[in-house]
């Protein structure tokens, strides 16, 4: 079963890991639809 | 002609009673969860001023410890204390106590804004005025205060901000106007801090650089910070207010913002401004941050480490006209972020590394040092933040092996030899790559590095105007030697073109003489 | 977590139902993706935000996560995250959502 097709996907991205809008791009291609996405930044 | 970098200033204050009162981790915590074991447990974890001047890594950003230096101390450096490296005063700054930090913020007020009480002003203002930075004009600005009715009344029922120390309010900041939220006492606050801090890294830069005040034209502040009134909430201008009570007096200057990338762009800016010959003497500075104290304060109390984020940090550097003697900033070969790169961390890091090293016709290794973000890893480690310089090395060195500039077994040993260690607050736009410009002069002077890179990035993201993230990078360079004179010269010219002539026609007589 | 962002992700799971979400990480570290992943399925371990006590248990990984990665087009996956599985410690990354993963969600 695909764990991202057809779901509603929340990005909590990271400003030093992998922020909000890369993963945005990798997750649209599985056939997710991304309703919010947000980066955070420690520093 | 490149412009140079004629200096550098590096301040810090040790702020620990601001951490409570101004930290926003702090503030906010006070309003959702006011009787949590958090606020409870906080005060026990605040450093003295003397655990926080023999705290390595501020010894290293006001310049008493070499960053190759530090990086020999095993991490984290919370512990760790070495023989006369708790000094107040550094090669490129100090270190100040927070009573002296407010005396400051009183004189830096033109509004009577901020308000000290009598005793207090008493108590402190000796050892304030002992500072050789704090000159006549700045100590004329000393109010000798008010009255502890005077200082409840503000704080209890006119909104003011109160300034404590040592736990007792000993002064506040009150509202610039009644209704007015952004001159609210608490921006009022942020404000004068800021202004504070870069008042005193101005005077460290004209201590250390030793130019005569009257020879700064520009001044360019790159802090976080917005001034202005509600009609125009970041009207500006912190540079010249800053320039004003340091006695700058024939300077003007702006703000240039972008978070964090906020200083690159100024340096930018600045080294320009002079390689335009639009000034002659440009300076960049930064004041601090209040609401960022004591940010990541929740992990350090969990983990039993002290409040590390309790200091305000401040920094200024000096660019003149090409002098053939100090390291160059190369404005030829930049890197920016742009609209289009995207953010994808391999397209963020080719933007403002390999572009700008592909127009020069240079590979990854020929930069001798890249500062990148130099924060503090003692302080973002426990918060799950990682090592921020070492990801950033990591990053250079990953897309210099896929360049094929670096070799695999190389990749380990890459943050070490063209990386530092962290050693600044994470007070945002200060570790933002202008940490290690100070160092960066001094070790090229001294023949140690011939390149270097400085990286500033910033999360515009935070401000909700844009999802993008920005960054730009410039170099620095051993200066070539070339002087201005040397390069242009009229009388140069004149001569190399006479020569040519009589070669011609000596030439021409013995073509001549042969017919 | 901000504390807007477990704003938002309360919203969703309300508006949308809990089994239908993913919540998809990018922290830089084990540490910090467990901090994160804690929040949206046993409540903000920090109890600062709204979801103190919320025990929404969503589908949680981290971009990193084999889960993730082989869902992916791998040419898009290697232009996003390439250079950040290189850089991060994805072994301590998986080892800390799964942990988490196992003991507080609902919907796997």
């Amino acid at each position: 079963m695909s764990l991202l097709n057809g779901k509603k996907v929340i990005i909590i991205g990271d400003r030093d890991g992998v922020p909000g809008p890369a993963i945005e791009e990798c997750v649209k291609t599985a056939g997710a639809e991304v309703v919010y996405s947000s980066t955070e930044c420690f520093v | 002609m490149n412009s140079v970098i004629k200096g550098a200033s590096y301040i810090l204050a040790h702020t620990p009673d601001m951490v409570m009162e101004n930290g926003t981790t702090q503030t906010t915590e006070k309003i959702v969860n006011p009787n949590s074991e958090y606020l409870k447990e906080l005060p026990n974890h605040i450093r003295t001023y003397e655990q926080a001047l023999a705290y390595l890594p501020n010894q290293t950003y006001i310049g008493n410890m070499h960053p190759d230096e530090l990086a020999k101390y095993d991490q984290p450096w919370v512990d760790t204390t070495v023989e006369g490296m708790n000094q107040r005063t550094g090669k490129y700054g100090e270190i100040m106590p927070e009573d002296e930090f407010y005396m400051l913020m009183q004189c830096v007020d033109v509004f009577e804004l901020v308000m000290l009480e009598k005793s207090f002003v008493a108590a402190t203002k000796e050892k304030f005025v002992a500072n050789p930075v704090i000159d006549e004009s700045i100590v004329a600005r000393i109010h000798e205060g008010v009255d502890a009715s005077e200082v409840e009344h503000f704080v209890n029922e006119e909104h003011a901000e109160p300034l404590v120390f040592a736990g007792k309010t000993v002064g506040f900041v009150k509202r610039a106007h009644d209704v007015d939220p952004n001159l609210s006492a608490h921006t009022m606050l942020e404000n004068m801090v800021t202004k504070a801090s870069a008042v005193l890294s101005l005077l460290h830069l004209i201590r250390v650089t030793g130019i005569n005040k009257e020879d700064i034209d520009y001044v360019i502040d790159c802090c976080e910070e917005a001034c202005g009134d509600m009609n125009q909430r970041g009207g500006g201008n912190f540079a010249k207010a800053a320039a004003e009570i340091a006695g700058l007096v024939n300077a003007t200057g702006c703000d240039v913002r972008g978070f964090c990338a906020g200083p690159t762009h100024a340096f930018i800016n600045a080294a320009s401004l002079v390689k335009a010959g639009t000034h002659k003497h440009v300076v960049i500075v930064a004041g601090g941050c209040t609401a960022k104290l004591g940010m990541n304060g929740k992990d350090h109390v969990k983990k039993g480490l002290p409040i590390l984020e309790d200091m305000i940090g401040g920094f200024a550097v000096l660019l003149g006209e090409n002098d053939g003697i100090n390291p160059e900033v190369d404005t030829e070969h930049t890197g920016k972020h742009t609209v289009g790169t995207g953010s994808a961390p391999q397209n963020v890091i080719s933007s403002l590394v390999t572009n700008p090293l592909d127009a020069a016709g240079l590979k990854i290794t020929d930069v001798d040092k890249y500062s990148a973000e130099m924060q503090n890893p003692d302080i973002t480690k426990p918060a799950g933040a990682g090592d921020v310089p070492l990801a950033n090395y990591k990053m250079i060195a990953a897309l210099g092996v896929k360049r094929g500039d670096l070799e695999k077994k190389d990749l380990a040993t890459f943050p070490a030899v063209h990386g530092m260690v962290g050693w600044a607050p994470t007070q945002g736009h200060i570790p933002s790559g202008v940490p290690y410009i100070g160092v960066c002069r001094d070790d090229i002077l001294e023949g140690k590095v011939n390149r270097a890179m400085i990286i500033g990035k910033g999360s515009l993201f935070l401000g909700r105007m844009t999802n993008l993230f920005d960054g730009v990078s410039v170099m620095i360079t051993k200066n070539s030697g070339k002087t201005e004179e040397a390069a242009v010269s009229e009388e140069h010219i004149k001569g190399l073109i006479g020569k040519a002539m009589k070669d011609f026609a000596a030439s021409l007589l013995a073509a001549a003489e042969e017919e | 977590m901000d504390l807007e962002n477990q704003k938002r992700v309360k919203e969703f799971a309300e508006q949308y139902g809990p089994e239908n979400i993913v919540v998809v990480l990018g922290a830089a570290e084990g540490e910090g993706a467990g901090l994160a992943a804690e929040t949206v399925t046993a409540g903000d371990p920090t109890f600062a935000g709204p979801l103190t006590g919320v025990q929404l248990g969503l589908t949680v990984y981290h971009v990193c996560e084999p889960e993730i990665k082989n869902e992916v087009d791998p040419t898009v996956y290697d232009e996003q995250v390439g250079m950040m599985e290189m850089v991060l410690d994805v072994d301590d990354i998986i080892s800390e959502m799964s942990s988490i993963r196992n003991e507080y969600c609902k919907y796997l």
